[in-house]
């Protein structure tokens, strides 16, 4: 979303879907997984709207939908491009909107080379690096930044020196907000007739992803895409609006990312970005999971989605600004905001004449993801670990190697309500069990401190819609329990007291911190509210401020988090707002508040025309107002307030200023949504349909089967499968993919000890269907055993019609349903379906790919002991497995 | 305190038993047809009532895993299976086949083979499926057999038209449980004493409305004065039979019924049984002059047996 | 920015439940559909349920306590009666043993009663209040009025004293006892429990035969040879009774009377019949055997216990199978559709 808008949030509020005229759910299981966000569905179902869930199985979403449609886990791309191709070559895109307001009419450079006649790359591969020249993807004459994703990918060029050559893990590292930039403004067709404009360029790209081809890859009859292409290009355009909702369904792939771009790009050509009923919905999971993006835990960003500094020769602030902001859009404010958060961070101590102790932010050399630790924890690179609110034993993918990582470190750290497997596999985990390890060698000194829950502390969650709500404490934290805060804080202040009067250079960023928060009461909580107001931004009289363009380069602001500044505006806690919905419009402004500024509606410049008017009446939303002279509506323009829609920048302006009248994406390096991604991904301007890591199938569209520049980690216990047509490949005939329930919460921290909830679902299980349950003499409610290349894992069966056998490639296929809240500890209990994945990440965000495996499903518990180990032993030896198989490029 | 409960439709339950001056009767209309079957009703029952699990068993019953109303489930979500179209999705599909056959595939069956059970396959074989779901609860009858049989009063009407249990007074006699007609109150087994929704009668009382619909994310539970939920249910069927939903029906919320009308009432999309509800309830204390009548009769009778046995004795 | 909250985008929208073609309009065409009007038309031996889960919250009442109960509050009111006619036809002796058996036989109910209910004091809690509706609590009553008569009518009879006041209790016992073994009909029958509510009608005959049944047992067993002829003939009313009332039970119940004829439950019940006729035929046949007379006795009280366990079985198991809840409603629903449509 990042790449293609601007900024990587949902474009759009749950409540707003309620004025959609059709609703497609994919990727995601907004029933089972946001009940409350779903009553906005149901409301634009009573008011007439259609809803399409496309999932692999039938789910409580498909069952209030009016349309589900099955299909093939890990084919998404191939369903959306045929929309995608159907629209173009029906002619139904919102012309008028296309070219207001995307790249279409931008014409590519002539080294561009698409999969089309690559049979599957793009140009610029790399097959020894595994990675992309991206150069060749960009507009002709001109060289554009992306407001998100991998900006460091063209430090060399932009700042015209030597750099450090990158390792392969680190390949630009940034995403959530924003879009790549222009030199200079690319050259453009309105006629979009041009060979090698973007809109040329789509055609071409998704003209094979027929309805016969979707058929093909998707398993999904050709009448029923055509049915869904009906209904969603019937409610898009100048009077009506669709929506999409998504959340890990589309993510969690190695080519997760290029999921989102296709549902992107046929926003755009359908007009519905920006628009209220349309947008789309990225549904994000743990209750504060936008907020620990937008002020990230992330190993590669900076508050407000500002990349993380990777280490260069002649780096410095300077190189660093010129490297990754862009000419033109408010990324070309980059060195206000980055300086604002230094001087948050540094105070008294980031000055002009130290590049405001630009030195003090630590360089990345090579990927840190979660994985990537992991692997360091195997080496023994990394000793020490801190889990605050994770369950890697259960959570993560091959959960065996995050065991087995933990199980070789010095010291580990968990803070959490309950003895949650990730604190206990030294002396009960499946390692034990199987003999694999040994308690008494293992070396790892466990603490475990429980954490305060969230109705024991102040603080603010920033939910799925961008929007931070501040919660206040209701009790004190009971026994030891501490909040997360406290912890941080105590940790921080306890490390400066024990550094203090250090002369070494290296405790400099530590002590020079500021680091001077109130506390209260017995326990000496920190106050949640100041670090808010730190966060919201301050001037040089620390008076609160209002608004990022208040943001300054020279050093009188601070700003924690630029794209949060304003949240604690005229000293106010603006989150903490809670007028109620009665009191107000529908968009309820004085709820709570979302970044940036208040609004709740991105890019809402485009639900206006070229002249500021608004598309139609029924779908008004933000207009221009030339009496007043601006913009006004529903909601805060997503656009400078005062700028007329015929405003023409002067040529030589930056930044903001360069933005036009029209331009409605005031992120991005040019002002338009990109259909096509000249730069910001690793894996294609263009999204592709690649077969999952591991699947039963040969990709039927070119000859390269994965993606090519996806991420498979490799360690002394991981083992990729064979796919398609390869010798071996059909040991693992079925495809499976992991899930939630609603009665449960994620790794079960908080669900598996919970009498409440673990009545409600008991137990693990998987999920058949009758045809397959004959086919490998399952009994509803017997065991099952569940096997990869990994590990296996036994499930009790539920045999139902809500998994339906599907025809992919005139094959039957059947799918097997796994739900991966459950682990050995705990009331409700059972064995973690994260055993059986692998660690193929998507090379952009570095996400497991969970959501289609390939697998083998057979009755009966699994062995217990070391006859576990044997068991996958024998299947990896059926399927002639290497320590190479799958990792192929 | 003497309740009894008339049997003439239409009468005002609070002020029979006596309440003067009360507060509208309120009650539950559940619309099936918005139910996302999230459980959420059925926890927060739980919780705000301190109801004790009801133990760790996996049953088959697709995602139904606390089987019904009990002492120890008050909110019980029900999810059935069915090889019938998704509603409206072919709209004319379904009206004129004999949908209690049809059904009986997907949940008359026991839980162990209820998977399995092949079905009337459709002939593209899949694809022809709906998923319901329905949460229930105590129908807090107009006319309640469990409060007209309680031997010591201690179900009582509230003044909201409420039917509602006195954990003080309850006695165990279990007398309550087999006269329900809709197999909502139940006795837990430690105590002995009779258990069931109480329609949050503390929270009513402090203005408050009842947690399970507060909690249920999509209003599928619809809190409220009676009178005003019967109209809008029926806007919402006449709705639904204009939408093609042809299947929308109401349950328990004719006031003509056997029980009077249900405090608590639906909109269903099958047969009730479907649901596991009866299809056509009665109160049992209607028939219970006629019992009277034929127990004393009966007693009649003996007093006038044993008088022949001496006769005969005597004669012969 | 505006604040009006009528100014929401697309709010004419209608709303509607799950309409897929609105908005569309190529295929919805709107057809109205009457809903119940069209109730599908239900062969016979079709039914339908949760899972097959039972409609019903059945009896949790306990066996052998309630079987018990019914079956002693039958002995007890029978016993009163032949205890009267006893009194005054001049049979002492079998006047006598009729007294405490029926003394015994309702101070064995009421302990049965309070094991069901746990603890004594839960019994008291009845008595708060008078209640017509609630055959439990009227039961009560009748009981906390029986019980002192049938008390005193059997201490003054044992002890000799207070012949006259003996003789009111004997009489009061007798006028209360054929309700103390009727009413227990209506105590079962005033649920939802199918073989029990629809069996309302015949029930109370059924109750007070067995009774019959079973004082008459009682006097065989206690009273010697030439005494006993009218606990016989009360014997053979009672099954005679029982049988009638039974069989005029059977057929109109229908399918619910599937748990009176077979099965456990239904095993119990025509076990109790045949033990019932058997003794019956006994006493007359063995008139003059001691033996035959104690047996024969036996067989009738063993015959009215069963009897009152299989009706009490029977119960539970129409309750725990869904089909005896569904089908006669939906029979019901199916007749009175029937005998509406032609009206309207
Ligand atoms: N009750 C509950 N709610 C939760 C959570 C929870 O654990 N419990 N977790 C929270 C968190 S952390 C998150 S991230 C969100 C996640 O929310 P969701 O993404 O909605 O949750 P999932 O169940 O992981 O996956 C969604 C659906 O994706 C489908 N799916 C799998 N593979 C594919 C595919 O290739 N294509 C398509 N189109 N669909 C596919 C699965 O069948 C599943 O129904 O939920 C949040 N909400
Ligand atoms: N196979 C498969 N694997 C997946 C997914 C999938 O769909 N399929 N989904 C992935 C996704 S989207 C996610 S988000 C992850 C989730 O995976 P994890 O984050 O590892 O799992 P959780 O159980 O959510 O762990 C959170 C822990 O935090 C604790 N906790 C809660 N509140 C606090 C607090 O305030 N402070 C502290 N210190 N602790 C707290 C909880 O008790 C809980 O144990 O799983 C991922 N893994
Ligand atoms: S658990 Fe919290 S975040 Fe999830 S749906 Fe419920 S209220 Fe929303
Ligand atoms: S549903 Fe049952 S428990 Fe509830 S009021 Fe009616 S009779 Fe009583
Ligand atoms: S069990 Fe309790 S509530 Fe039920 S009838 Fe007996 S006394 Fe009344
Ligand atoms: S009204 Fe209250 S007691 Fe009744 S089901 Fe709802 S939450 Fe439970
Ligand atoms: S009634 Fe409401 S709360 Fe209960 S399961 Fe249905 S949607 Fe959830
Ligand atoms: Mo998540």
């Amino acid at each position: 979303m990042g790449t293609s808008f601007g900024r990587g949030g949902a474009t759009t509020f749950q409540q707003d879907l309620a004025n959609s005229d059709c609703i497609v759910i994919q990727g995601s299981n907004m029933a089972e997984c946001h009940p409350v966000g779903f009553q906005w569905v149901m409301e634009a179902k009573a008011r007439g709207a259609t809803v399409i869930h496309v999932d692999p199985r039938f789910t409580r979403t498909s069952a209030v939908s009016d349309v589900h449609v099955p299909l093939r886990a890990g084919s998404d791309i191939a369903f959306l491009g045929g929309i995608v191709n159907y629209v173009l070559t029906h002619e139904r895109y919102f012309r008028d909107y296309v070219l207001a307001y995307t790249n279409a009419a931008s014409i590519v450079s002539e080294s561009f080379a698409d999969t089309e006649d690559l049979d599957g790359l793009f140009s610029g591969f790399d097959a020894e690096g595994r990675v992309y020249d991206v150069s060749t993807w960009q507009y002709q004459g001109a060289r554009v930044q992306a407001a998100s994703g991998q900006r460091d990918q063209h430090w060399d060029e932009r700042t015209r020196d030597e750099g450090v050559e990158l390792q392969e893990e680190a390949r630009g590292e940034a995403h959530g907000a924003g879009g790549p930039e222009i030199g200079a403004e690319p050259e453009t067709d309105p006629t979009l007739t041009h060979p090698r404009c973007v809109f040329q360029i789509l055609k071409r790209h998704f003209a094979r992803y027929t309805p016969e081809t979707v058929e093909e890859v998707c398993g999904v009859p050709r009448e029923k895409f055509l049915r869904v292409c009906e209904l969603l290009t019937a409610n898009s355009g100048r009077e009506r609006t669709s929506a999409f909702a998504y959340a890990v369904g589309w993510t969690q792939h190695t080519v997760g990312v290029q999921y989102i771009r296709t549902a992107a790009i046929l926003q755009l050509l359908l007009g519905n970005i920006g628009r209220p009923g349309g947008g789309i919905l990225a549904l994000r999971g743990h209750a504060s999971i936008q907020g620990s993006t937008d002020i990230p835990t992330l190993f590669n960003l900076l508050p407000g989605y500002i990349p993380m500094p990777h280490a260069h020769d002649n780096d410095n602030l300077d190189n660093f600004v010129r490297a990754e902001a862009a000419h033109k859009g408010y990324w070309g404010n980059m060195r206000s905001y980055v300086v604002s958060l230094l001087k948050a961070w540094w105070g008294g101590a980031a000055r002009p004449d130290n590049d405001f102790c630009f030195d003090y932010l630590p360089r990345l050399t090579e990927g840190h993801s979660t994985y990537e630790t992991v692997l360091k924890q195997m080496e023994g690179v990394c000793r020490g670990y801190l889990l605050l609110g994770e369950n890697p034993a259960v959570g993560s993918a091959d959960a065996k190697a995050q065991r087995m990582g933990m199980a070789n470190l010095d010291w580990l750290v968990v803070r959490d309500f309950s003895l949650i497997e990730s604190a206990t596999f030294w002396k009960d985990g499946p390692e034990i069990a199987s003999g694999e390890l040994n308690t008494t060698d293992i070396g790892t000194e466990v603490f475990f401190l429980p954490a305060a829950s969230h109705t024991e502390k102040d603080g603010s969650f920033t939910n799925t819609q961008r929007l931070l709500q501040w919660h206040f404490q209701a009790v004190e934290p009971r026994g030891d329990s501490r909040s997360d805060l406290w912890f941080a804080y105590h940790l921080g202040r306890i490390i400066r007291e024990k550094l203090a009067g250090s002369e070494r250079d290296r405790d400099r960023p530590v002590l020079d911190l500021t680091w001077d928060y109130p506390t209260k009461g017995e326990l000496a909580e920190p106050e949640a509210e100041a670090v808010l107001a730190e966060i919201g931004g301050y001037d040089a009289d620390a008076t609160p401020l209002s608004t990022y363009e208040q943001l300054r380069s020279d050093g009188s602001t601070a700003c924690g988090c630029w794209i949060y500044c304003g949240v604690y505006a005229d000293g106010v806690n603006q989150a903490a707002r809670r007028k109620p919905a009665s009191e107000q419009d529908w968009v309820a402004a004085e709820w709570a508040w979302a970044w940036p500024l208040n609004r709740r509606i991105l890019y809402n410049r485009a639900s206006a025309d070229p002249d500021g008017n608004p598309w139609s009446r029924r779908k008004a939303y933000v207009w221009w107002d030339a009496e007043q002279g601006s913009w006004t509506g529903y909601d805060n323009a997503d656009f400078k307030r005062t700028r007329p829609p015929d405003h023409v920048p002067d040529p030589d302006a930056r930044g903001p200023d360069a933005i036009g009248g029209g331009d409605a994406f005031i992120m991005q390096a040019d002002g338009k949504a990109w259909l096509f991604a000249p730069a910001g991904l690793t894996d294609g301007p263009l999204p592709t349909h690649y077969e999952p890591q591991e699947s039963p199938f040969d990709n039927p569209l070119y000859t390269q089967q994965r993606n090519p520049v996806r991420q498979v980690l490799r360690h002394a216990y991981a083992r990729y499968q064979p796919s398609g047509t390869q010798p071996g490949s059909a040991v693992f005939p079925y495809v499976t993919t992991t899930y939630r329930l609603t009665e449960h919460h994620t790794a079960g921290g908080m669900s598996r000890w919970q009498p409440y909830l673990s009545e409600l679902q008991p137990e693990m299980f998987c999920e058949v269907s009758p045809e397959l349950a004959r086919e490998r003499g399952l009994e509803h409610l017997g065991w099952a055993t569940i096997v990869s290349a990994r590990a296996a894992i036994e499930a009790r069966v539920l045999v139902t019609d809500r998994m339906s056998p599907l025809i992919v490639q005139g094959r039957t296929l059947h799918q097997v349903g796994l739900p991966y809240h459950w682990g050995p500890n705990g009331v409700s209990t059972g064995d973690a379906a994260n055993e059986l994945a692998g660690m193929a990440l998507d090379p952009n965000v570095h996400i497991q790919e969970v959501k289609a495996l390939a697998c083998d499903i057979r009755p009966g518990r699994r062995p217990r002991g070391p006859a576990r180990i044997e068991l996958v032993r024998d299947y990896q030896r059926r399927a002639g497995i290497t320590d190479e198989t799958g990792t192929e490029v | 305190m003497t309740t009894t409960s008339g049997t003439e439709p239409g009468v005002d339950p609070a002020a029979e038993s006596g309440h003067r001056d009360h507060p509208p009767r309120v009650g539950f209309f559940t619309d099936t047809t918005v139910c996302i079957g999230c459980k959420a009703c059925e926890v927060a029952c739980k919780e705000w009532n301190a109801v004790p699990d009801d133990g760790l068993d996996l049953t088959g019953m697709s995602y139904d895993n606390t089987v019904g109303l009990g002492a120890n489930t008050w909110r019980h979500v029900a999810f059935i299976e069915q090889r019938k179209p998704l509603a409206a999705q072919e709209v004319d599909l379904h009206h004129d086949t004999d949908v209690l056959a049809m059904a009986e595939h997907g949940s008359a069956t026991a839980p162990t083979e209820a998977g399995m059970t092949p079905t009337a396959p459709a002939a593209d074989g899949h694809g022809e499926f709906r998923w319901l779901m329905a949460s229930d609860v105590c129908k807090h009858c107009t006319h309640a057999a469990c409060l007209d049989v309680c031997p010591t009063g201690s179900l009582f009407r509230t003044e909201f038209g409420t039917v509602v249990v006195q954990e003080d007074i309850c006695n165990g006699c279990g007398y309550c449980i087999p006269a329900c007609p809709y197999g909502v109150i139940d006795q837990r087994k430690d105590d002995g004493r009779a258990w069931k929704c109480t329609l949050c009668y503390d929270r009513l009382g402090d203005g408050l409305e009842p947690a399970c619909a507060k909690a249920c994310p999509t209003d599928s539970i619809q809190f409220g004065p009676l009178d005003e939920l019967r109209e809008r249910a029926q806007r919402r069927v006449e709705q639904l039979h204009e939408a093609g939903v042809g299947d929308a029906r109401l349950y328990g919320a004719d006031p003509d019924d056997g029980v009077g009308g249900d405090g608590a009432f639906f909109l269903l999309l099958d047969e009730p049984e479907v649901y596991g509800l009866p299809p056509d309830p009665v109160v049992t204390t209607r028939d219970l002059p006629r019992m009277w009548r034929h127990v004393a009769s009966a007693a009649a009778t003996l007093a006038a047996g044993a008088a022949a046995a001496f006769l005969g004795a005597r004669r012969r | 920015m505006t604040t009006d909250p009528d100014s929401r985008p697309g709010r004419e929208a209608v709303t509607g439940g799950t309409t897929a073609e609105r908005g569309v309009g190529a295929r919805g065409d709107g057809r109205r559909r009457k809903g119940r009007g069209e109730q599908p038309v239900v062969p016979d031996t079709e039914f339908t349920s949760y899972y097959g889960k039972p409609v019903l919250n059945g009896p949790v009442w306990k066996t052998p306590d309630v079987p018990a109960y019914l079956f002693l509050g039958g002995l007890a009111g029978g016993s009163s009666l032949l205890a009267a006619g006893s009194q005054i036809t001049g049979r002492p002796r079998l006047a006598t043993a009729t007294k405490v058996g029926a003394l015994g036989a309702i101070s064995g109910s009421v302990v049965a009663l309070v094991h069901d209910l746990g603890r004594p004091a839960r019994f008291l809690n009845m008595l708060r209040v008078f209640k017509p509706t609630s055959p439990m609590n009227m039961g009560s009553w009748l009981l906390s009025v029986y019980g002192p008569l049938a008390g005193a009518s059997a201490a003054s009879a044992v002890t000799g004293l207070l012949p006259r006041a003996g003789a009111a209790a004997t009489a009061g016992a007798a006028l209360t006892g054929p309700g103390i073994a009727a009413y227990t009909a209506a105590l079962v029958s005033d649920t939802a429990v199918p073989a029990w509510h629809d069996a309302h009608r015949e029930l109370p005959y059924v109750f007070v035969g067995s009774g019959a049944v079973a004082a008459g047992g009682l006097g065989l067993l206690a009273d010697p040879d030439g005494d006993a002829a009218p606990a016989r003939g009360f014997a053979l009313f009672g099954t005679g009774l029982e049988f009638a009332a039974s069989r005029l039970m059977e057929r109109r119940l229908g399918m619910v009377a599937e748990p009176y004829e077979s099965g456990r439950s239904g095993a119990l019940f025509r076990a109790g019949e045949v033990l019932s006729a058997l003794g019956t035929a006994g006493a007359y046949a063995g008139r003059r055997s001691r033996v035959a007379g104690v047996l024969s006795g036996a067989a009738l009280l063993a015959g009215s216990a069963l009897t009152k366990w299989g009706v009490f079985e029977a119960g539970r198991v129409s309750a725990a199978d869904p089909k005896y809840t569904v089908v006669p409603q939906r029979q019901r629903l199916r007749d009175r559709a029937a005998h509406e449509t032609p009206s309207t």
